[in-house]
């Protein structure tokens, strides 16, 4: 139906705010996401503003559900291993590391050295791949560009180094119940060596560019601060209580494979901004370069994988010539390892925070229920804290220093 | 490490090197402000639930609880009966309940009394059923691989 110009006029006036007076005041409602650059991922945020100040900030995720838990419930166990991968895309390795030590909690395997040594050195790896894209990602969103492409040259070489080990750059599936999945590759000394005695020189010189730049100091100091009370509260861990002064790290408070024989220092500041949050980050990469180092230096002899036939496949060569480790193979993969009935809970320290596997079996060879305890999802019900009474130029900032993944979040 | 005193305990158990406490539903509340103010359990690290599709009670729901002075955690479970699944929110103990709670209702259909905001937060609003239940198909309904 035609309109005429006076109902045009008309409908154009009742959709028209009515002035307020100079003394009320007014609130904008301002939709972030859920496809915007600096959130890193599908998160929207609903932001009420009055002038520049955030009055209330209210997270909406979801977007990046995938129904991983569901999907857990429906395969077996050695196949959930992929799967956990694909949970936090930045820090695969802890995945698979946590998954598989709730596993063995249930199985009650023990590890032989050596696979506990290799889990940590990649873990640790993984936590440098996670820092180096953070901090490029970060220092991109305040306008430091060149820092993206100092940390994904560095974050290149981790990348190889993954593949040596494992065939896969990203998705690795290294870490599996039981030990891991290949025996380390002809020269792999000699490449991580390479890599991880120039690598602390590399944080010096991020550190000399960020810091060297008044900008990056003005954006980051004082900016982004959360109490203490209100973390603990809401369940933050990680680097942003780090931060605050608080040395939470599971790696130290509850060591899990074999960490209590590592020496290193659980980096901690007590600015509690997204400046000490990034020093915290820095410092944590000095810290693993050093585990790392300390990994391969002590290299135990031995097997990669625990001696337990009914869970760990067999080697190619004995699957050929005897026929226990056939038949093991062949139920292995057929059928998938059951697991006794049982529940465990195992906490890691992940790049992000403290991730913790909730398993219950019902002793088939499927899981009966896997929940996820993902640190970014946590970390980011603290976003309304974070960013109410702040002005909106420093929510990216404050945003980008929380350093969370959405598949993470959403699973 | 496992001697937990409060009327609301109904069962202690210790397996693999983790303490469980199984818990009268209708005093969660009072059982969590105690294991918050006497016995140092600061945070709440998540809520979850376990559905045991067709027994009954059909619900648990699992909170897991870790102090930092001294480090230790405890499990908590509740027993929640399928017909009218519903138990008390510990929001006012800890704050990180809002998600979790959020959580466990839209992937199981928990509801929790005195929650703030309870809507679904992983699921699209208008979505129908809850995904982690056992009579929920992995492929759901949507495009009819449900039906074979």
């Amino acid at each position: 139906m035609k309109q005429s110009f006076e109902d045009h006029v008309a409908t154009i006036a009742a959709t028209q705010e009515t002035p307020a007076g100079p003394a009320a005041p007014r609130r904008m409602t301002l939709n972030m996401g859920p496809q915007h650059p600096s959130t890193h991922g599908v998160l929207r945020i609903v932001i009420e503003l009055e002038g520049e100040t955030i009055k209330k900030a209210e997270p909406d995720i979801g977007f990046l559900h995938t129904g991983i838990e569901k999907q857990c419930e429906a395969i077996n166990w050695a196949q959930v291993v992929t799967l956990t991968d694909r949970v936090d895309y930045l820090s695969n390795l802890a995945n698979n590391l946590v998954y598989a030590l709730t596993v063995e909690k249930l199985l009650q395997l023990e590890i032989p050295p050596k696979a506990q040594w290799l889990r940590v050195m990649l873990v640790e790896l993984d936590r440098l791949n996670s820092h180096l894209v953070w901090l490029g990602t970060h220092a991109l969103d305040i306008g430091a560009m060149s820092m993206f492409f100092y940390c994904f040259r560095e974050r290149e070489d981790v990348l190889r180094l993954k593949e040596m080990f494992s065939g896969q750059r990203m998705m690795t599936s290294y870490i599996r119940p039981g030990g891991v999945a290949l025996e380390p590759p002809r020269g792999w000394e000699k490449a991580m060596g390479k890599f991880i005695r120039q690598f602390p020189s590399k944080v010096d010189e991020y550190e000399n560019l960020l810091d060297s730049n008044p900008i990056w100091k003005i954006r980051t100091q004082g900016v982004g601060f959360i109490s203490i009370e209100d973390m603990l509260d809401l369940g933050v861990t990680g680097p942003m209580l780090r931060a605050a002064g608080i040395p939470l790290d599971v790696r130290k408070t509850e060591p899990y494979s074999s960490y209590e024989k590592f020496d290193f220092q659980v980096a901690t500041r007590t600015e509690n901004d997204v400046y000490a949050r990034y020093r915290v980050r820095m410092e944590e990469m000095r810290q693993s370069a050093r585990i790392i180092v300390q990994a391969m230096e002590g290299m135990p002899e031995g097997r990669f994988q625990a001696d337990a036939p009914h869970v760990v496949l067999p080697d190619r060569e004995k699957m050929k010539t005897q026929m226990e480790a056939l038949i093991y193979h062949f139920k292995i993969v057929t059928e998938g390892f059951r697991v006794p009935a049982g529940e465990a809970y195992q906490a890691v320290e992940s790049p992000r925070g403290e991730i913790a596997y909730y398993i219950v079996s019902d002793g088939t060879a499927k899981p009966y229920r896997v929940h996820m305890r993902t640190p970014s999802f946590a970390n980011l019900m603290a976003l309304p804290a974070l960013l109410e009474g702040t002005l909106i130029a420093d929510s990216i900032a404050s945003l980008g220093s929380m350093d969370f993944v959405l598949g993470d979040t959403d699973r | 490490m496992s001697d937990f005193q409060h009327p609301a305990i109904l069962e202690t158990k210790l397996a693999l090197g983790e303490t469980t406490l199984l818990a009268d539903p209708s005093q969660i509340v009072d059982l969590c402000r105690h294991l918050k103010e006497n016995e140092k359990f600061l945070r709440l690290t998540s809520i979850t639930a376990v559905d045991w599709h067709p027994a009954e009670p059909r619900f648990e729901v699992v909170y897991h609880l870790h102090s930092i002075e001294p480090i230790r955690r405890v499990r908590v479970k509740c027993r929640v009966s399928g017909a009218n699944p519903e138990i008390d929110s510990i929001y006012s103990v800890w704050r990180s309940a809002d998600w979790y709670e959020r959580e466990v209702f839209d992937l199981f259909g928990i509801g929790f009394r005195n929650h703030p905001n309870l809507v679904r937060i992983l699921m699209p609003l208008d979505w129908e059923g809850h995904p982690l239940r056992k009579d929920y198909p992995v492929h759901g309904y949507k495009y009819g691989y449900a039906k074979e």
